[in-house]
Formats: C-alpha cells, sequence, structure tokens
C-alpha cells in the first residue's frame, strides 16, 4: 500500500491537510493517535472557535466535527485510529506505525505532513519548588479529565498561568462547583485572550495577579496550598512578599511546545524562537517533501489560523508528491525590532500575493508594522494594540519583493 | 459599572453610567466599544456551555443555542447537574427545550 | 493462625526488599511491611541510581565492606531479575588544584580493593568529551555503574512475592512487642507475629528501635535534590562525572540514567524530617552552579523534572547489627549512600544472620521473574506477533516513553503489583517522559481502574489521599450568587 501524503496527526490541521491534499487528487493517510479524530479540540467544550473560517461560533467538539465528517464521507482518505507513527524515514519517503489492528506497520508515502500538534509545559520544566503531591495538573489534562472522562480533579483551584487554556479551565471548574482561588501570571501582562480574561474571570469574580508566581507546593500526598509571591523585573519572586493560599489543587498554563520530538533527528531546521520548523511558503521543511501545520509548526491562538496552514500544507504535499510543487527562488522573510518571528520563514519569487503571520515580543499601542525590502517599504499598517497572545498577518506582493523581507515595528 | 472592553486586544477599562440622556459610556476608544457597553450595562448575555450526564455513565458536552442573559447561567448550571440523558445522543440534539426560560435550548455538541 | 512469621521484615526500600529476596531462596515464612502503598517510596525511589565502585568510602567500615562487595554482585544480581544496570564507570574530576584530594581518594579506593587510577585531561577527555574546561584530573573507577534504584527495588519485591514471600503494603506499624521468644507486630491493619524481626525502616527506622525499647542513637536526615533531563540529553554523558567529595557528600553529580536520560544533583541539606521531600529553589541554584564546573554542556532548559530524596544517617557508618537487647532483632539502620550498591551484600549478610537464628533449608526450586517485556525493547517481527495475539501491545498509551497498554496492565498483574499511577509509571514510566503523563495519565487511571475493579475516583497517585480524579463532574452542585 502506498499513499501520496501522508499526516500524522488527525487534529484541527491534519484534518484540514487531508482535505486539501485530497482536493488535489492525492491519496492521503491520517494516522491519529487518538481513537476519533478531532485531537484537542474534542475537550475543548467550550464556544468561540470558526468565528474566521466558518463566520459563525461553534464549540471545539462541533468545529472538529465538521471537519471530521467530511474527512470521513470522501474516499481516498484513509484513517488510521490508535496509531502511533513511530518513525519517518523522510528521504526514502517510508512511515512506521503501530496500532492494535494493523500492528507494526511500515508504508511508503510520496509526501508527509507533520501535524502533531502540541504538548504543555509541566511543573518540572518549570522548575516548581516544593512538594510533588497529587493536585498538579497542567490545564490541558484537567480538561481532558472533566471535559471526556466526566470528573473533577479538585475543588480549591489555584491557576498558574493566564494562557487561554488556563482562563477557559478557571470558568470551567467554576461551572463545576469548584472553587476557583485566582490566576497567577508571572508577566506584567496577560498571553490570552481579552475575551476570556472578562468572560472567564471577572464574570465570576476571580482575581487574576499580574507578576506573581508559586514560589512553593506545600503537601505530602495532595496539595494543601501554595506559598505564592510577587515577582521582580527580573522575574526572580520577592520572598519577603510570600503568602499561603489554601488549596488542593494547582492547575498549569505555562506555555506550550510544538511536539516535534518524532522528526528531531530528521534533518529538519527547527527555529528556536517557535520550536518548530522552519518552512517555505508552501509550509515545506528544509526537508523536501516533509511539511509542517498547527501547533507543531509554531502555536496558534485561533484554530481558524491552523486550519488554513493545514490547508496550505495538505494542498502543497499533494502537489509535491505528484511532482507538481512550484518552487523557484527564495526570499528569506525576517523578523527584527519588536517582531518576535514571522512565519513563512521563506517566500517563492512571484507575482501574486502572499501571507506572512507574524507575533510581537510584548503589548505594543499604537505600533506601526512595516514590511521593509531592498530598502523600500513594501508594506505598513497602524495599531492601536498588538499583543503577543494574538497573532497578526500581512500581505505582501510579492512583485514587490528583492532578495529578502524584513517585518518590524515602529512604535 | 466597571469592565473592560472584549471587542479587540486593546481591553479598554469601560466605566459605564446611566445618565438622564441615557446610558453612557467612557474609556472607550472606538464605536465598538460603546455598543459593547451599552449591551454589558443593560443585558450581559453569554453562550454556557457545560456538560451533562448520559444513562451510561459518561458525559456529553452540551452549549446553550445561543446568548442567555448573564444572570441566569447558575440556574441553568443547576439544571445541567440534575439530569441524564439518554444515548446515543448527536451533536445539535436538542436536550432541553428553551431552559430556565431563557429562549435558548440546551443542545449536544458532540455525539455519544 | 495465618498471622505468624518466621521472619518480619519492617520497611520495603531496596534493602527490605533485597532481604526478602534473600529470604525467599529458604523454606521460611516471611513478611513484609511497608507503610507507603507501593516499595521504594522512601530514599530507594529518590536517589542518583549509582552503583558506586567504594574508593570513596573510610577504609574498614561497614560502608567500605558492603559497597566493595555489592559492587561486585550488582551485575549478576541485575541479570537475575532482569533488571537495566549499564556499568558506565565513573569520574571524579578536579582542577589544577585538585590533584591531591585526588590522591587521597586514591588511597582510600586502594585500601578498599577498589580498582582505580588518576588520569590527565587528555584521557579524561576520550571517555567524557563533554567535560569543564577547567577539569585537568580525574580519578577514574571502571567498575562503578548506574541502574534504576526503585526498578530494582520493585523487581526484588516480585521476586521475593513470586517465591512466597508477602508484602503488606499501606500498612504501618503502630506498635512492637517481644514476648516469650516472638515478635509481635501490629499495624493499623493487622496484627503479625514472628521470631525474627528486621528493621529496614529507612527514614523510620528510630521509631522502630523506640518501639523496641533499644538504646537511641542519634539521627539526622540530609535531602538531595535533583534535576531529570529530557532523553535528547542522553547521548551528552556517557558516565558518571563527580567532583570532589566534600564532608556533606559526593557532590553534584551529572550522570546518565538507565532509562536515557540524565540527572543532575544532588544537593546535599540538612533537613529536619525524614519525609521532607520539597525541592528548594536554593537547592536547584546550587546544582545549576555545582554541575557547571564540571561538566561543559549544561541545558536546564531541558529539565523535565525536579525531585528530591532524603537520606539518613546514623553515625558515620551503616549499623548492621544484631540486637543486644532483643534477641532475633536485626537492625539496619542509616543505609544511606551507597547504600544501594551494598543493598545486595547486606542482603546476603542478613539472611547468614536470619539463619543462625532459625534453621531453614534452602529451597530446591525457585521461580525466576518473568523477563520484563517493553514495547521499544522488541524487533518488529516480535511486535507483530505479540500484536496479533494482543492488540493491547499496539495501543500506546504514554506517547513519550512509549509505553503499550499491554505493559501497564502486566505491570498492574505482575506478583507485586501496581496500584497507583506513580506505581505503575516507576515500573513501566508511563508519564516519566517530557509530557510528564499530562497526555497519558487520564489513560492510565482508566486501566488501573478497569483492572482493578475500582472506580476512578479511587484511583490514586500514590500515597493516602492522592486520588486525581476527586468526583463525577454532575455530581456536585453548581454555586450561583444565591446560594
Amino acid at each position: 500500500m502506498r499513499y501520496d501524503v501522508a499526516i500524522i496527526g488527525g487534529g484541527p490541521a491534519g484534518m484540514a491537510a487531508a482535505l486539501s491534499a485530497r482536493e488535489k487528487g492525492a491519496t492521503v493517510a491520517i494516522f491519529e493517535r487518538d481513537v476519533r479524530l478531532g485531537g484537542i479540540l474534542n475537550q475543548c467544550i467550550h464556544n468561540g472557535f470558526g468565528l474566521h473560517y466558518f463566520k459563525e461560533e461553534l464549540t471545539g467538539p462541533e468545529y472538529a466535527k465538521r471537519f471530521r465528517d467530511k474527512v470521513e464521507a470522501t474516499e481516498g482518505i484513509d484513517i488510521f485510529l490508535e496509531a502511533m507513527v513511530l518513525d519517518i524515514n523522510p528521504q526514502e519517503k517510508t512511515i512506521t506505525f503501530v496500532n492494535p489492528e494493523k500492528g507494526f506497520t511500515t508504508l511508503s508515502v510520496g509526501a508527509i505532513v507533520l501535524a502533531m500538534g502540541c504538548r504543555e509545559r509541566t511543573a518540572g520544566a518549570i522548575n516548581m519548588t516544593g512538594s510533588r503531591p497529587a493536585g498538579i495538573y497542567t490545564a490541558g489534562m484537567a480538561q481532558r479529565l472533566s471535559n471526556i472522562n466526566g470528573y473533577m480533579v479538585g475543588k480549591k483551584i489555584v491557576i498558574l498561568g493566564s494562557g487561554d487554556i488556563g482562563l477557559i479551565m478557571a470558568r470551567r471548574m467554576t461551572f463545576e462547583g469548584a472553587e476557583v482561588k485566582m490566576v497567577l501570571e508571572l508577566m506584567p501582562y496577560s498571553a490570552g485572550l481579552k475575551r476570556n480574561i472578562v468572560q472567564c474571570l471577572d464574570d465570576y469574580g476571580i482575581p487574576l495577579k499580574f507578576s506573581y508566581t508559586v514560589t512553593r507546593v506545600i503537601g505530602k500526598n495532595r496539595v494543601e496550598g501554595l506559598y505564592i509571591a510577587p515577582v521582580d523585573e527580573n522575574r526572580r519572586p520577592i520572598l519577603e512578599k510570600e503568602e499561603f493560599v489554601e488549596c488542593d489543587t494547582l492547575l498549569l498554563s505555562v506555555g506550550l511546545i510544538p511536539e516535534n520530538d518524532l522528526v528531531n533527528d530528521k534533518g529538519i531546521q527547527f527555529s528556536p524562537i517557535t520550536s518548530g520548523a522552519i518552512v517555505d511558503e508552501h509550509r515545506q521543511t528544509c526537508v523536501e517533501g516533509v511539511f509542517a501545520c498547527g501547533n507543531v509548526l509554531h502555536v496558534h491562538d485561533l484554530v481558524d489560523n491552523v486550519s488554513e496552514e493545514g490547508t496550505i500544507a495538505g494542498a502543497s504535499a499533494a502537489d509535491y508528491a505528484m511532482g507538481k510543487l512550484s518552487m523557484g527562488n527564495k526570499i528569506p522573510v525576517l523578523a527584527k525590532d519588536g517582531v518576535r518571528y514571522a512565519l513563512p520563514h521563506y517566500i517563492y519569487e512571484g507575482e501574486d500575493k502572499v501571507r506572512v503571520y507574524f507575533r510581537v515580543g510584548q503589548v505594543y499601542k499604537n505600533a506601526t508594522l512595516i514590511a521593509t525590502s531592498g530598502g523600500e517599504k513594501v508594506f505598513s499598517k497602524k495599531y492601536m494594540i498588538l499583543a503577543p497572545g494574538e497573532m497578526g498577518f500581512v500581505l505582501l506582493d510579492k512583485s514587490k519583493l528583492k532578495e529578502s523581507v524584513t517585518l518590524s515595528l515602529e512604535v | 459599572m466597571n469592565t473592560i472592553c472584549i471587542m479587540c486586544p486593546m481591553g479598554c477599562p469601560l466605566t459605564i453610567t446611566e445618565t438622564e440622556s441615557g446610558i453612557k459610556v467612557e474609556g472607550n476608544t472606538c464605536k465598538r466599544g460603546e455598543i459593547y457597553g451599552k449591551q454589558e450595562y443593560t443585558c450581559p448575555q453569554r453562550v454556557v456551555t457545560s456538560l451533562v450526564a448520559t444513562d451510561d455513565g459518561r458525559v456529553v458536552s452540551v452549549k446553550t443555542s445561543g446568548l442567555v442573559d448573564k444572570d441566569k447561567i447558575f440556574d441553568i448550571l443547576k439544571v445541567l447537574k440534575g439530569i441524564t440523558v439518554k444515548t446515543p445522543v448527536a451533536t445539535g440534539d436538542c436536550i432541553i427545550a428553551n431552559v430556565c426560560d431563557s429562549g435558548a435550548d440546551i443542545v449536544a455538541t458532540s455525539s455519544l | 493462625m495465618t498471622n505468624n512469621y518466621d521472619v518480619i521484615i519492617v520497611g520495603g526500600g531496596v534493602v527490605g526488599t533485597a532481604v526478602l529476596m534473600q529470604l525467599s531462596r529458604y523454606n521460611l515464612k516471611t513478611l513484609l511491611i511497608e507503610k507507603e502503598d507501593d516499595v521504594s517510596c522512601g530514599a530507594s525511589r529518590a536517589n542518583s541510581g549509582i552503583v558506586h565502585a567504594g574508593y570513596d568510602c573510610v577504609p574498614n567500615t561497614q560502608k567500605a565492606y558492603f559497597n566493595v562487595l555489592g559492587n561486585r554482585m550488582f551485575a549478576d544480581h541485575c541479570r537475575e531479575l532482569d533488571v537495566p544496570y549499564r556499568n558506565t564507570g565513573s569520574l571524579v574530576v578536579c582542577d589544577e588544584d585538585g590533584l591531591e584530594g585526588l590522591q587521597v581518594l586514591l588511597e582510600k579506593g586502594k585500601a578498599n580493593g577498589v580498582r582505580c587510577e588518576i588520569i590527565g585531561r587528555d584521557r579524561i577527555l576520550e571517555i567524557e568529551p563533554n567535560i569543564g574546561d577547567a577539569i585537568q584530573y580525574a580519578l577514574y573507577a571502571p567498575d562503578a555503574g548506574i541502574v534504576s534504584p526503585y526498578k530494582l527495588t520493585i523487581a526484588q519485591a516480585d521476586y521475593g512475592v513470586l517465591n512466597g514471600g508477602e508484602i503488606k503494603a499501606s500498612e504501618k506499624v503502630v506498635s512492637i512487642s517481644h514476648e516469650g521468644g516472638h515478635y509481635t507486630v501490629t499495624t493499623q491493619k493487622g496484627v503479625y507475629t514472628s521470631a525474627v524481626l528486621i528493621n529496614s525502616a529507612g527514614a523510620g527506622c528510630m521509631e522502630i528501635e523506640k518501639m523496641l525499647g533499644e538504646n537511641l542513637r542519634p539521627i539526622s536526615y540530609r535531602v538531595g535534590e535533583y534535576f531529570v533531563l529530557d532523553s535528547t540529553e542522553g547521548k551528552q554523558v556517557s558516565t558518571v562525572i563527580f567532583p570532589l567529595p566534600t564532608k556533606a557528600g559526593k557532590g553534584i553529580l551529572v550522570a546518565p540514567t538507565v532509562d536515557g536520560n540524565v540527572i543532575y544533583g544532588p544537593t546535599s541539606t540538612p533537613v529536619e524530617k525524614g519525609d521532607d521531600v520539597s525541592v528548594s529553589q536554593s537547592g536547584l541554584d546550587t546544582i545549576k552552579a555545582g554541575v557547571s564546573k564540571t561538566y561543559k554542556v549544561p541545558a536546564f532548559r531541558k529539565v523535565i523534572r525536579v525531585y528530591a530524596g532524603v537520606r539518613t544517617e546514623v553515625g558515620s557508618d551503616f549499623v548492621i547489627e544484631k540486637s543486644s537487647i532483643n534477641e532475633g532483632y536485626i537492625k539496619l539502620l542509616g543505609i544511606c549512600s551507597p547504600g544501594l550498591t551494598s543493598a545486595p551484600a547486606i542482603a546476603k549478610h542478613v539472611c547468614d544472620m536470619v539463619l543462625g537464628f532459625i534453621s531453614a533449608t534452602a529451597k530446591s526450586e525457585l521461580k525466576s521473574l518473568p523477563k520484563h517485556k517493553k514495547f521499544t525493547a522488541m524487533d518488529k517481527e516480535e511486535l507483530d506477533q505479540l500484536i496479533k495475539e494482543d492488540p493491547r501491545w499496539g495501543r500506546l498509551i504514554c506517547r513519550c516513553e512509549k509505553v503499550s497498554e499491554a505493559e501497564i496492565v502486566n505491570a498492574i498483574h505482575s506478583p507485586f503489583p501496581a496500584t497507583t499511577v506513580d506505581a505503575v509509571k516507576r515500573r513501566v514510566r508511563a508519564g516519566m517522559g517530557r509530557c510528564q503523563g499530562g497526555f497519558c495519565a487520564p489513560r492510565v487511571i482508566e486501566i488501573l481502574a478497569r483492572e482493578l475493579n475500582i472506580p476512578i475516583t479511587s484511583v490514586k497517585k500514590g500515597g493516602e489521599g492522592s486520588e486525581i480524579a476527586v468526583e463525577p463532574i454532575k455530581s456536585g452542585i453548581a454555586t450561583g450568587e444565591e446560594e
């Protein structure tokens, strides 16, 4: 059995990639670890998905279902569930996976799309001090236990990190009868959406403490409380101001990491900023025939953008597998002066227009985003506000670009 | 009343007061903020999402089919605590019509 | 009636379970009592996992004797139990000024009969390319190695149970009486009697001593904190790198683990309580400073876990002796480092002491532990065959460490069963990887509940009151403003 396009991961990125690849005429295989397609969307039962892509507001499971129904109904897309991809060979274009039904299988493919998503940073990764009892969970794990399994993880909850998952879980736990005592944020601003701060915290009187962290976990077998403290400008806790908060649960929403472990040693170049692959406008990595999209490429704030990226990667992978992918001369896309990164990292010379996504490093008010190429301004847009939590994009006219293009901020 | 505008990442701090000439929104930097502020003052509304128990011991995700008045949220959640739905359940199935007289239905958002 | 034993061992650490394993080779009725819900919950769970060569011990001490003997027994011991052990060798490294200190170690090593030599930078680099730039000399001990201390402890427990020994977990000894030549040991759940009593209670050893009216010795505790690095760091270091030891201990080491990770640590800070395994910020800072002195490529951003263990000291040496007050009572106190290395040798010695109290014949037939089958250790054909017979081998639950459902089920049904999420983790590594169980813990909980036939809400992380899913989400009442 051979497939034109193999897609690793059946979340929003992978499903969109499968559909666009199939539309181009490619035969497609999706490898999904869970028992159904949808990825983390299945546990995100809150609403707010799809405003851009479907022009209506959906819950996570509903958004997933729209794609899943299409994927399942499309002939020429084979779905492998409970399938763990163990290895890929990007040169020989093979993919080795295991699942209970097929056993240990190696398939040859024409192109590979990486859509494995991301994982959450853990208590260990942030060097959480104190004891290590039950009651410390990543927000996503608590979300799964609650929304898929149907169990509460605690009754008195403190949340560290004001990323969107943390905020969403604050409301979720409140809805189910828990007392969410506070949300602590190490930074002086939140990486979460304003809407979530208002509708998940303010609505229920949950305090959000900026420039605060957990200094120690207390409790032998179960969390009995935490010491918290404000942090100085170097983000080190001010221990004289340490105070005790009684609680039985600490939820962590302290960052997401693209899960590239499968392909770390496959010659793919990674960006130290996004922790995802360096890609061209087709979302192709530096290893030909290997594409990446969704949170494995860079962590997104809106699933709508993930679907769009999946669509690009899937269509490009299909083109590649069928020998139709046009490349040509590369123009590097660079970021500086407040722009943390821009993606894709390379675009190809041409006459059409191309979207370049970007993220800023901190909150900027009344800033102008500028794209320069060959010493000329090729794009400029004034923003009342730019925040690290919200990805933006610029539409660049390729015909104006020379050698390289740089995105920067003028404040 | 004080709140934060959610229409964009600016997050303008809004102060909303009732004056003789009507509801006054201050602190906004654009028209959208004013509309939002007035809505939040007169009748704040939310979509409620939660879970309900199923007869086979699992849970299925649900939402209100539209916006409901914010002050009805906990009444609705209380109703959702107390019910058990029969499987199979499909996305879009109406589980409770006009829940708590909110004008919205409780519908399933996933299938079991 | 059934509560009468020949031997009762109090404490299921690496020493207690090693003794259980030894005694299970004889026609003796042996019981091990452990207060936690698994073996290896104290110091045996949280140490460096180093099989020391033995140059560091003061000559003519119990530590020197059992360390050197244990080191020689270790490879065979692990092979018998199918526990991974790696003979990595070790380096005690120093800069220009440390040579004198190394010579002191070398002399001790020679006196203890340990193979070791002082080598210069060129040879060090052949053994360990990532050594710190200032390092000029090292004491190289080729016989040092690494082991998973909790896997060893668990395997010893499994072996003991498979061969007729008993383990009562989650039972804390509340009183002991010694009358009429018998020990009566009472726990919160039962009463057990024996002719011989062995105290291998680790940090709790003095409580047992008190119950028996022994002459109490001063006890002290030191906490050792560690970083665990992602397995991607495993290729950076191939041997155990120590700095020159100080009075406080062997210093901050860098070492590979048998499972492919790297550890940095431990600190050695005096603490009041034997169960205080908190990690402190100052401790972590100490490790960072220490590692950077000996090791060229510290990768603190690759840390996946921090942990701490408490070492119990009763004087400067191990206390391994028969009581002079209570006939048939054997005390194993203050078995801190190099206790892990010494455990097989101590167990043999203790077994001989027991046989001096009660005569027993060796069993004519012993069951050997079945091989620990692992998804990651099998080739394609073997796996394919297994998956055909049992699809659970093809269902990977832990994505980071590639652990199949079958392995988890096997751990739950092993001779000494895993009954908690942590117990599963220690046996098969589900949750030990970079996501720290974020993805697999909910599924491990489901499997535990199913296999043990208990509700999800009864599945514990490990320890009393450590339930993870505390109640069904639909059983509580949402609290609104009016209520």
